[in-house]
């Protein structure tokens, strides 16, 4: 199955800007369906990236964040052709995870 | 032809700065809570800051205390949100040793949108795209030294992104 998360991760030589962007509906619980009934709040609660073995960067959601996030940071170094682990996991406990290669 | 005194409008002008200054004194009398002072060091998902329905409420119970406000925090933010399911909102700061950064609308059901533990190494800027569920406030709170510090920018919202 494809992968949730697309992520791009470029180094600069000093510094390594990470783009990510996740599938996931994100509904927050205060939108309602054509019936009029509510939907139940389904979002990435957590999300994470690793480099080298150890965080950097972290993001706590709630539903407030739009459907199918986008998020971008940097972080100081980083080498091209390293691998940067992304994970996630959601309020129904799902989660998914990829590695990316810096470039 | 005489100019008569203005002694009117320099009476008027004492007026406004004091209650300028009344207004500031009156946003400081926040009582403290019992709000644990090291919640943000640990990894486990704030629940209860994400279900609070004003933002101070948020703040206090992820950071435990008060952002001011800080020229040194730039969020972008666009004026007018033709679609408010999709706002893109991005944060820098040039303040040193950040250790958080947290996004908030004022009007949303629920205030705390996003909040990102940013560890040492990685720079103190983020850009994502939030919902907003009318025209409102959105704050950026930016914890450095253990400090708190925030900035406010108002965005329109023409179509909202949290009704049904």
């Amino acid at each position: 199955m494809a992968s949730t998360i697309r992520v791009r991760a470029t180094s600069s030589g000093e510094t390594t800007e990470v783009q990510a962007l996740i599938q996931h509906p994100m509904d927050s619980g205060f939108v309602k369906d054509a019936k009029g009934e509510l939907i139940p709040p389904h979002f990435i609660q957590q999300l994470t990236f690793e480099y080298d073995g150890k965080p950097v960067f972290a993001a706590d959601w709630g539903g407030g964040v739009s459907k199918d996030p986008y998020v971008k940071f940097a972080f100081k170094g980083g080498k091209k052709g390293d691998d940067l682990k992304i994970s996630w996991v959601d309020n129904k406990g799902a989660t998914d995870s990829t590695t990316a290669k810096i470039q | 032809m005489t100019i008569t005194g203005n002694g009117f409008s320099a009476k008027r002008r004492l007026i406004l700065q004091g209650t300028a200054a009344v207004a500031l004194i009156g946003l400081g009398n926040i009582p403290f809570g019992l709000m644990p002072a090291f919640a943000a060091a640990n990894d486990k998902y704030p629940e209860d800051a994400f279900k609070q329905k004003s933002d101070a409420d948020a703040i206090k119970l992820l950071y435990g205390k008060t952002a001011e406000a800080s020229d040194k925090v730039k969020l972008d933010a666009p004026e007018i949100a033709e679609n408010g399911a999709v706002v893109p909102v991005s944060v820098s700061t040039t303040l040193a040793d950040v250790t958080s950064i947290s996004f908030l609308v004022s009007e949303n059901p629920n205030a705390l949108i996003a909040s990102y533990r940013i560890p040492a190494g990685t720079l103190p800027a983020i850009a994502n795209r939030i919902k907003m569920a009318k025209t409102s406030n959105v704050i950026v709170v930016v914890e450095a030294g253990g400090k708190l510090y925030s900035a406010t920018k108002e965005v329109k919202v023409t179509v909202g992104g949290c009704g049904g």
